[in-house]
């Protein structure tokens, strides 16, 4: 097994020992969604209108809810600056644990986005385009994620200034993965949408590490 | 492994700084194999800085730390590859168990066929599956230290390894450098306490502390 494989293992085998983290942002996801019906009203017709943004929003927020604790821990313990001296280069580790931190999170988002869509009556040609779009969109998420979560290390209020920086970034997501809905739902194709996500994680997955792993070494410096 | 007993460690005209503080100045070592560096001097003097400098976590101020005549960062995947740094901070989850913790570090470096060694030379094995959460402080510090025999390493970088350990967890860490030494290791360790090793070196590190110049500034 390669050294991405150990480091991906033991983030999830942290992550389910912990049990807390994973299971609080699906929490987190389900009750907020479920706040929509009470703060706009019941109306199948407004919740239709609403429901792909309101699904997306709410999984934007979700993935960020678990992202301080990304390299904070290792930070604290003195695991990172063991990690920054593995022979493996430290861009490779931080997309094993971005990619960690997906599987955990993002994954059962995109498992449980399409349940929540139902309760806010998504129009049934929709669920397709959510699916997929979350599917590609969320590892992006985490990826971006990551550098925030190495720029903030050792900040005071670390969690308030990796959402400040974090969630703008997340807008070209927010964008494309609603745009993927609303264009199935009117009947024209999701494809150039669902592409651009294709090609906002195709820029992140090398982009992204390289980022993170420069704020790590001045983290630990 | 020959090839890298003849190389040479040194490092020359070094400065460190952290924050505004000069913390050390115009520091030179040379550390051969078979060699024990003691880093000694007082508080704030300089000696962890100087390990982390040695292991690539930091750049020097000023000079030049080189393996064999090349500058450790100009290879420094091959730097990091021949070295372990055990620092303040024990690198232990409470989640994962004592053999977890340990195999996971030596895999990350290449292989984990010594952790069992590792673990008996540390009196570990007893506590193998126990989650690291009810380790004691002492525990703690020797199943960091083992990680030193648990992956192969040449060049040891130890910051005060002898912190909380009782007179055997010692006797052991001082067995395996004496064993690591004779294989052709190098060691490096920042300490207080007395340490009884043979033909050590020391480096008093506030023989470079630049008085004058901290005053002028």
């Amino acid at each position: 097994m390669s050294g991405f494989l150990r480091l991906v293992r033991r983030d999830l085998r942290l992550a389910l020992r912990q049990g807390g983290d994973a299971a609080m942002v699906l929490a987190f996801f389900l009750l907020t969604v479920a706040l929509f019906p009470f703060g706009v009203g019941p109306e199948p017709e407004v919740l239709r209108r609403i429901a792909a943004g309101t699904v997306w929003v709410t999984a934007l927020l979700a993935a960020l809810l678990s992202l301080e604790r990304l390299f904070l821990a290792d930070y604290e313990d003195g695991s990172l600056e063991a990690l920054v001296l593995m022979p493996l280069p430290l861009e490779i580790q931080v997309l094993a644990k971005a990619l960690a931190h997906w599987l955990t999170t993002g994954l059962p988002l995109t498992v449980v986005a399409p349940l929540l869509a139902l309760l806010l009556h998504l129009d049934r040609s929709g669920y397709g385009a959510l699916v997929i779009g979350m599917a590609l969109g969320t590892p992006t998420l985490s990826l971006i994620g990551a550098v925030g979560a190495a720029l903030t290390l050792g900040a005071r209020r670390g969690g308030v200034l990796l959402s400040l920086l974090v969630l703008p970034l997340y807008i070209p997501v927010l964008i494309f993965g609603v745009g993927a809905v609303e264009a199935q739902i009117i009947g024209v194709s999701a494809r150039p949408h669902l592409l651009l996500l294709v090609a906002l994680l195709l820029a992140a997955i090398p982009l992204a590490p390289v980022a993170a792993a420069a704020a790590l070494r001045q983290a630990v410096e | 492994m020959a090839d890298e007993t003849r190389a040479a460690f040194a490092g020359s005209d070094l400065a460190c700084r952290r924050g505004e503080r000069l913390i050390f100045a115009g520091l030179d070592f040379a550390l051969p194999a078979r060699g024990v560096l003691l880093l000694r001097g007082p508080n704030g003097s300089g000696k962890s800085s100087l390990l982390r400098l040695m292991a690539g976590l930091s750049p020097p101020e000023a000079g030049v730390i080189s393996w064999n005549g090349d500058g450790i960062f100009d290879d420094a995947g091959a730097h990091r590859a021949r070295l372990h740094f055990i620092g303040h901070s024990d690198a232990i989850k409470p989640t994962l168990n004592v053999l977890e913790t340990l195999s996971f570090w030596a895999e990350m470096r290449g292989s984990g066929a010594a952790v069992p060694a590792a673990l008996t030379h540390f009196r570990l094995s007893r506590l193998a599956l126990l989650p690291c959460r009810f380790l004691s402080a002492g525990e703690r510090k020797r199943l960091a230290l083992a990680r030193l025999i648990a992956s192969p390493a040449t060049l040891w970088l130890l910051d005060e390894p002898t912190t909380s350990l009782d007179a055997a967890g010692t006797e052991d860490l001082l067995r395996a450098i004496t064993a690591h030494r004779a294989a052709g290791g190098r060691v490096v360790i920042a300490s207080h306490g007395p340490l009884s090793l043979e033909n050590a070196m020391t480096l008093a590190l506030d023989d470079y502390t630049p008085r004058a110049r901290a005053i002028a500034a």
